[in-house]
């Protein structure tokens, strides 16, 4: 049985339990105080970029972890998806498609294509019980080659225009006291205005949080998302009790792969080049963003809110340095420790149990 | 022997098979794939692998796991490479330069696997994490260090000793040891061969002494215990928290030995970031060498396989000209394999 | 007790074997609905095997079952609990990161239509349900809401076996459930086991601790090397009895207790 925390206060316990978010809290702090224009409408959408890539790829991982599973393929799937979704658009466009055209087929492409890595994933793991380690790790390899054949180890270029627009664009577009537009900057202004206006929600951070909203639903109301953390607290309960264990873990990976062709995808946007080493440096971010955010290796716990406070902790902590001119290589560092400091701290805190309603 | 036993032997020892089938296949698709000189390559370059997969061996066997050793392997390369550069700039004699550098580099080793052993021992760490975590802090003081540039300006004498071979051979003419003959002409050089490099005598004596260790001596039969069944170990009153530290040291002292004999061989300090992740290649090659990530299995042996395994198909992929790139894939499959291929094998039950 | 009452579930003449090694050798017995049957014996006398059989985890190679009068062919788990027959095992088959109603419908979930659209969990529903069959085996655990992991063994046992009656099992199978338990906890499962046979459940119990059975069976059925080798009422036996069946020595006259 558990260290128990018995009756008391409720509030106070989930308080506790939420330290997560008061860590982020006082990073803002921090940074705000001691950084220059941290506190910026401006600084906020870089951090909302920056966090783009690992949002979408601990999203995906979340789902895996609570399995007690992991997927290690994520960085290099993001790399297939994005020059997969390159090829498509450049295709596309040499053969006079309307540039719209191409490049939604080319995102919808990359972004189905990108099922089929977790649809392996998921088989050898839940079919031929290949250790998920092994089996993502495998993946990692295969997509790694793939995407460096497709393209040939040059980075894919001459998308259409387009793209850019798109990719570096944001939602939201506003000239303090004239004019307010959304998705592109209002017509016929002066110079000046441009300097004074300030962007909001950049447009790859809102497809993202949408689709990560929309599957953290899932995760935590419906009854998809109940069988998942069974899976991943009891596999043996979850089987006996009729749940279909097999397609779930199946699903699971596709949905994390899914998540890692998004991201491809939206990178394809950002930097108008379809590149093979696109999520390589990601891999493992995602991964650490879900375990400080809650979720345990062993699977069971966790949740799509933890792992994006789990993100912007990381997102932060890397803008934070750069607005305060350290050098990147110590972010590693505290990265590292950060993690260790997570996951030391959710043991200590013991679980909670209520006395009556 | 009978004959379902045959089949159960055969397909456990799959490893040293598909090595020899690769060769079989290299010989004929690449140019000059079966000489001395391959043998060498395939030797050389594979030594650093090696002595990462070995102290991974041992992390494995307990059921853990080390994600740190690649870039505690590029931090001690890069910090060794930085006393030997140093020392030598500031006028002491090349070979106390590397001596020094070589020791410094193998005592700091000890530290990272230090703290990845208390993480994990005393403070029930999940293993993936303390030495993700380790990953990190090691990935950012090797850059601190390094700048991201490779360590150079190191003395001569540290691709002597590094590329250094026992024998040399000038084919029909003649024979030396320890030193290069002197006096060769230009063709000369071009074909003289050197045999059996230091390197790789290094590497496989360590491997040597800490396979003896894993496969003799009541520590390695501990260790396999404490992989089999953590509880009955500690029940048995093997010290377990004790072992779980030495584990996880062993594997970052060998991370170390790969770095400074990565310095010796290069003659550069080298921590690279992205590409390389060596640290899941040596997982990769223990795996395929018969360990399984559940703890309880595996063997240096094994893993040396494992590790050979990918050389030859690094080299072999290279003399017959086809992309790295397939590569990844072969590898990525063969890991797959292994794993499906020894779950098919059923133990051999002796009569 | 038995009278011409229809036995709920009645295996005939079952054999299950595993390579050369038969496993459970042409064994009859009847259960009748309310009435708890011990089932006695020592290790691999072939217990285990066949509630297996009876649940659907193995299928017998020779033999028929009854249920409620008619012939079955139950051949896999969830032929068994389509029936009614629930199984409880020694690990419980509870998930302890779920709390305690989320496992009572595990596999089984409540839905409600979220903007009469989205099929969300209906969460409400859940838990006035299982408070509800809670109470009616007089079971007391301050909150639902509460992790498994929170739980003692007893009370772990007890959301095990409010689920198979939530779910309308008829027969409920139980492998050990007094074992891993302390004095008190034991005593409030045996209780709840008499509960329920009177609520009309039919229930049969392997246990190891003689003197559980006794407390609460109607009924001792002894197995010994796969065979049924004895079958006594328990108000008619004694623990020597039953415990030389299981081992097959002669019974020793100087022993027997009242």
């Amino acid at each position: 049985m558990e260290r128990v925390m018995v009756g008391q206060k409720e509030w106070l316990y989930r308080l506790g339990r939420a330290w997560v978010a008061f860590f982020l809290l006082s990073e803002i702090v921090v940074f705000s105080i001691i950084g220059t224009g941290f506190f910026s409408a401006r600084n906020f959408q870089n951090i909302l970029v920056a966090a783009t890539t690992i949002l979408l790829l601990a999203a995906g991982e979340t789902f895996v972890i609570i399995t007690g599973g992991i997927d290690l393929s994520v960085g290099f799937v993001m790399g297939l998806a994005c020059v997969v979704s390159a090829k498509i658009m450049v295709m596309l466009q040499a053969a006079s498609v309307p540039q719209g055209l191409a490049i939604l087929l080319g995102c919808a492409g990359a972004l189905l294509f990108g099922l089929l890595p977790g649809l392996v994933n998921g088989a050898l793991v839940a079919k031929l019980r290949v250790p998920p380690f092994i089996a993502t790790f495998g993946m990692y390899g295969v997509a790694y080659g793939l995407s460096e054949i497709l393209c040939n180890n040059v980075p894919i270029s001459g998308l259409p225009p387009l793209v850019g627009f798109i990719g570096n664009g944001y939602l939201l577009y506003y000239l303090p006291g004239k004019a307010l537009t959304f998705f592109g900057p209002p017509q016929g202004i002066s110079r000046a205005d441009i300097r004074a206006m300030i962007l909001l929600f950049p447009n790859v951070f809102v497809f993202s949080i949408i689709a990560v909203a929309i599957f953290g639903f899932v995760l935590a109301r419906t009854q998809f998302g109940q069988h998942i953390y069974a899976i991943g607290g009891n596999i043996d309960a979850a089987r006996r009790a009729g749940i279909p264990v097999e397609k779930h873990l199946i699903r699971v990976y596709m949905i994390s792969s899914f998540f890692a062709a998004m991201g491809g995808v939206m990178y394809t946007l950002r930097f108008v080049t379809g590149r093979a080493d696109a999520g390589a440096a990601r891999m493992l971010d995602s991964v650490v963003a879900v375990v400080i955010g809650g979720a345990s290796l062993y699977g069971g716990t966790g949740s799509m809110v933890g792992s994006i406070i789990g993100t912007l902790i990381i997102a932060m902590l890397e803008t934070g340095m750069v607005n305060l001119g350290l050098p990147t290589y110590n972010k590693y560092v505290y990265v590292g420790i950060i993690l260790v400091l997570a996951v030391l701290i959710d043991q200590f805190f013991p679980e909670f149990v209520r006395k009556g309603e | 022997m009978s004959r379902t036993q045959l089949v159960a032997r055969i397909g456990r020892n799959w490893v040293v098979l598909f090595l020899f089938l690769l060769c079989v296949i290299f010989s004929f698709t690449g140019r000059g794939f079966l000489s001395l000189k391959t043998l060498n390559n395939i030797l050389l370059t594979s030594s650093p692998a090696l002595l990462l997969a070995a102290g991974e061996t041992f992390v494995i066997i307990t059921g853990g796991i080390d994600l740190s050793v690649g870039f505690v392997r590029g931090l001690i390369s890069v910090i060794s490479a930085i006393v030997i550069r140093d020392l030598y700039a500031l006028g002491y004699s090349p070979y106390f330069a590397i001596f020094c550098g070589i020791v410094v580099g193998v005592l700091l080793g000890l530290l990272p696997g230090l703290v990845n052993g208390i993480l994990v021992a005393r403070f029930r760490v999940p293993p993936f994490i303390a030495t993700l975590g380790m990953y990190g802090i090691a990935n950012g003081l090797a850059l601190r260090y390094s700048k991201g540039f490779p360590i150079t300006f190191l003395p001569d004498e540290v691709g002597e000793i590094g590329n250094g071979f026992f024998f040399y051979l000038l084919p029909g003419r003649l024979f030396t040891v320890f030193e290069k003959p002197l006096g060769l002409t230009e063709a000369e050089a071009r074909n003289l061969v050197g045999i059996v490099p230091y390197a790789t005598v290094i590497a496989f004596a360590l491997l040597f002494v800490f396979g003896f260790v894993l496969s003799k001596t009541q520590f390695g039969q501990h260790i396999y215990a404490i992989g089999g069944n953590i509880d009955a170990a500690r029940r048995a009153g093997i010290p377990v928290e004790k072992h779980l530290i030495r584990v996880y040291v062993i594997s970052s002292l060998f991370a170390a030995f790969s770095g400074v004999l990565s310095t010796l061989i290069f003659s550069i300090g080298t921590h690279t970031q992205f590409a390389a992740s060596l640290e899941l290649f040596a997982i990769a090659a223990v795996v395929i060498g018969g360990a399984s990530l559940m703890g309880g299995k595996g063997s240096i042996l094994g893993t040396a396989l494992g590790v050979f395994v990918l050389s030859v198909l690094e080299v072999g992929f290279l003399m017959s000209g086809i992309l790295p790139f397939y590569r990844y894939i072969a590898v990525g499959t063969i890991l797959v394999f292994a794993v499906v291929i020894d779950q098919l094998f059923p133990e051999i039950v002796y009569d | 007790m038995e009278g011409e009452r229809r036995p709920l579930l009645e295996v005939r003449n079952i054999v299950k074997r595993f390579g050369g090694l038969v496993a459970v050798n042409r064994v009859s017995m009847e259960v009748y609905p309310g009435e708890v049957v011990g089932l006695l014996g020592d290790n691999g006398a072939g217990k285990s095997t066949l509630i297996k059989v009876i649940s659907g985890v193995y299928r017998p190679d020779e033999g028929q079952i009854f249920f409620e009068g008619r012939e079955v062919r139950i051949t896999s788990p969830m032929d068994a609990i389509r029936l009614g027959i629930e199984t409880i095992y020694q690990d419980l088959a509870l998930a302890e990161n779920l709390n305690v109603y989320s496992n009572i419908f595990l596999g089984r979930e409540r839905l409600k239509k979220l903007f009469n659209l989205i099929p969300v969990l209906d969460h409400e529903y859940m838990m006035q349900e299982s408070k509800k069959v809670l109470d009616r085996l007089g079971i007391e655990i301050p909150s639902l809401r509460n992790k498994i992991k929170t739980l003692s063994g007893g009370q772990r046992q007890s959301v095990a076996i409010s689920r198979s009656i939530y779910w309308n099992a008829k027969l409920l199978i139980m492998d050990e459930p007094t074992a891993a338990l302390g004095v008190t906890e034991q005593r409030k499962v045996l209780n709840l086991v008499k509960t329920l046979s009177a609520q009309g459940v039919a229930i049969i119990i392997i246990s190891h601790q003689l003197y559980d059975v006794f407390q609460v069976a109607h009924r001792l059925v002894v197995l010994r090397r796969g065979e049924k080798v004895g079958e006594r009422l328990t108000h008619e036996t004694n623990p020597d009895e039953i415990v030389s069946l299981m081992v097959g020595a002669e019974l020793v006259e100087g022993g027997r207790r009242g």
